[in-house]
This record gives structure tokens, C-alpha cells and sequence, in this order.
């Protein structure tokens, strides 16, 4: 499910998500970074094999190996939903590869719906 | 019937898994449990169990007793500990988890080396496909599989909040036969047990998991065996019976 450019060229990035909505960033690292679509999966193994270059990633897995399947795979993002617990372990190591973490205090379908419908009233 | 008591640690991770440290060699995992003068280690990597035969050739020369194994990660993504009897039927079980890993290449600049060594320290191989992916092989098939080599399998540290049995699954299943559980915490036990009913009737077994030498056990945790041996050490865990 990928994300189309409307007539101006714009896409959603990971700057204007955090604006439009109620995520809160916990690491920063490529705020422009364009977000070509949505993933929701809780397996890492099977994260790394389907989930897609540019996608915003939601889901509970707050460990240090989630930054290195989105390293991998070139995600735009992580968003942890649902009350996720968070590592400072694997905010160190998103920090080190540059990997833009978000935070929901929604559950994943909510949290994945609503960016959805934020790119495509915004895009 | 004369139990002996042997000092142990069972979960013990080389360079071969990717999250393990380089100077964890099968040499220096041997020495640091002479230095530390433990009875019993276990070798268990991550889907395989490649690094054991360096292992059990230093071992064999120090007085050590070595047990061959390596950490399952099942398709439901839950670790299990799994023991054999001997060198051959770990690799036995190494070509086995080995068909049926997902195919993932590793990238060890994001997740570390994967090497194999000999005795002497020297690199003969490296492990291409990322071995902290999860196998096919679900957590039930696990149990049987083990049987069948004369082997035990023990979920483990069923107490961390990733890739364990309880986090993974959130219960244990009924029709379930494992009769060991390792946990990360053994002072946690008490409580899992007031929470799942099927732990009264398991054995509890704590090891280090450690993926540095330094985190390597000291021998402050005992089991009890018929038989200074890896088929003693099976045995104890396989049937812990009323020695739990």
C-alpha cells in the first residue's frame, strides 16, 4: 500500500506526521524522511522479510533488535503503539543508525488508521 | 542411589551467534569456565550448533564437562535451550533447524559476525544467513524433535519480556511435556508458579545466556546427576522427578 504524490509533488514525511497528529517523537534522526506507506507486524522475522522500504512501522516491539530490522530494511520509521515499553537500550541504538522512533498511546489498528487517513487527506 | 552435584551454566552463547562478542571462542568460553572452575557448561548458539565440536575438543583436554546444544528460535518466535547427548546429534539437529531457517542474509555490520572457529581460535567458516531469525519449526514441534535425538528442550528464560514463552505464547499450553524451564531471574520463580499451575510441576534451571565470557557463571547454581556426563545432565532435566 504505497503512498501516491498528489499534483504538487508533496509526500508525507515524518516531520509532518508528528505535526498532524498526536504522535510524540522519541528520536529525531531524518525528520524529512518520506513515508511511502503503512506495516503492522509483531515478528521480527517476518518484518524483515515483508515490510518495505520507506514504510512508517507500528508496532509493540520496543527491543533494540526492532531498530536493526528497520535499519535493514530502510523503514521511514517506527511507531510503538499501545503503551509499548520502550528501552533507553534501543533509543541509543536508533540514535546511532538513524532511525526516526515515534510513540502512540493508541493501539496499533487505531494508530495505523489514523496516519492512514492523515496521507490521504494531506497528500 | 548416590546423586553427584555439579556446578553449571547451560546457555552459553560463542561468536558464532551474531549478538555474541568476538573474543567468545569455543576456546575461551572452555577457559573462563576453568578459571571459574565450573563442572558443566553447554554450548547453545543461536539455530546452531556449529562452534561445538572446537568446544568439546578444548573441554575434553581441560576436564570439562561439555554438553553440545544451541538455542531454537521457533516459528512463534519463543527460544527454546536444547541439549544433546553428543557432538554428532548436534549436528544432526544443525542440519535440520538449518533447512528450515527463514532465509535472511545477515548484515554484521547491523548485527554482528557470525563465525565459526576451531580449537585454536582460528576463523573456518562464517554463517551467511542471519541465525536470530526464526525457524519454521513451531514451539510444540520442538519437544519431540529433541526426544528423538536423545536430547531435552527447555523454553527459555520464560521470564524475560521478549522472545520467551510466556511473553511470546502469554500462557503455557495444556497439552505441553517439557519438564525443565530455565529462568533468567531464579528468584522470579516462586511467583510464575503462583501464575501458571503446569510450573509445579517443573523443574527450574538458571544460567548466565551470556553472550561476553566475563557474564559467564560463577558455580553458584547446582544440579543433580546420576552420571558425570552430557546423558546425566539430560537425564536430570529430561526426568527431574522428585530431585527437582
Amino acid at each position: 500500500m504505497t503512498v501516491r504524490k498528489n499534483k504538487g509533488g508533496d509526500f508525507m514525511t515524518v516531520e509532518k506526521i508528528i505535526e498532524l497528529s498526536e504522535l510524540s517523537p522519541l528520536v529525531l534522526a531524518d525528520a524529512k524522511r518520506e513515508i511511502d506507506g503503512i506495516y503492522c507486524c509483531d515478528l521480527l522475522s517476518v518484518v524483515m522479510s515483508k515490510a518495505f522500504s520507506g514504510c512508517a512501522w507500528v508496532t509493540i516491539m520496543g527491543n533494540i533488535n526492532a531498530v536493526a530490522v528497520a535499519s535493514l530494511d530502510d523503514m521511514s520509521c517506527i511507531i510503538l503503539a499501545d503503551g509499548a515499553a520502550v528501552d533507553e537500550l534501543m533509543l541509543t541504538k536508533a540514535r546511532e543508525q538513524d532511525v526516526n522512533v515515534l510513540q502512540s498511546n493508541q493501539p496499533i489498528f487505531e494508530t495505523a488508521l489514523m496516519i492512514h487517513e492523515l496521507i490521504k487527506e494531506n497528500v | 542411589m548416590h546423586l553427584l552435584s555439579l556446578s553449571y551454566d547451560l546457555h552459553i552463547h560463542s561468536c558464532l551467534s551474531p549478538c555474541g562478542d568476538g573474543d567468545s571462542t569455543p576456546a575461551n568460553i572452555v577457559g573462563m569456565a576453568v578459571v571459574k572452575e565450573l563442572d558443566v557448561i553447554a554450548l547453545c548458539d543461536h539455530n546452531t550448533s556449529k562452534n561445538c565440536p572446537a568446544a568439546k575438543k578444548v573441554a575434553d583436554a581441560y576436564g570439562v564437562t561439555f554438553i553440545s546444544g544451541m538455542e531454537i528460535t521457533t516459528a512463534e518466535e519463543v527460544h527454546v535451550v536444547c541439549l544433546l547427548p553428543t557432538v554428532e546429534k548436534a549436528l544432526e539437529l544443525d542440519e535440520y533447524v538449518s533447512a528450515r531457517l527463514l532465509p535472511v542474509t545477515n548484515d554484521p555490520l547491523l548485527f554482528g559476525e557470525q563465525l565459526i572457529m576451531d580449537y585454536d581460535d582460528n576463523i573456518t567458516g562464517t554463517e551467511p544467513r542471519l541465525l536470530i531469525n526464526a525457524t519454521s519449526i513451531s514451539f510444540d514441534e520442538v519437544f519431540p524433535l529433541l526426544e528423538s535425538l536423545g536430547g531435552v528442550a527447555i523454553p527459555a528464560h520464560i521470564d524475560k519480556s521478549t522472545n520467551s514463552l510466556l511473553s511470546n505464547l502469554g500462557f503455557i499450553p495444556p497439552d505441553s511435556v517439557f519438564r525443565t524451564v530455565e529462568v533468567k531471574n531464579a528468584e522470579l520463580f516462586g511467583k510464575l508458579v503462583k501464575e501458571h499451575e503446569y510450573l509445579n510441576s517443573c523443574k527450574m534451571i538458571t544460567n548466565s545466556d551470556a553472550h561476553y565470557i566475563q557474564d559467564i557463571n560463577e558455580p553458584v547454581n547446582f544440579l543433580h546427576v546420576q552420571e558425570r556426563s552430557p546423558k546425566g545432565v539430560i537425564e536430570a532435566l529430561r526426568n527431574p522427578g522428585i530431585f527437582r
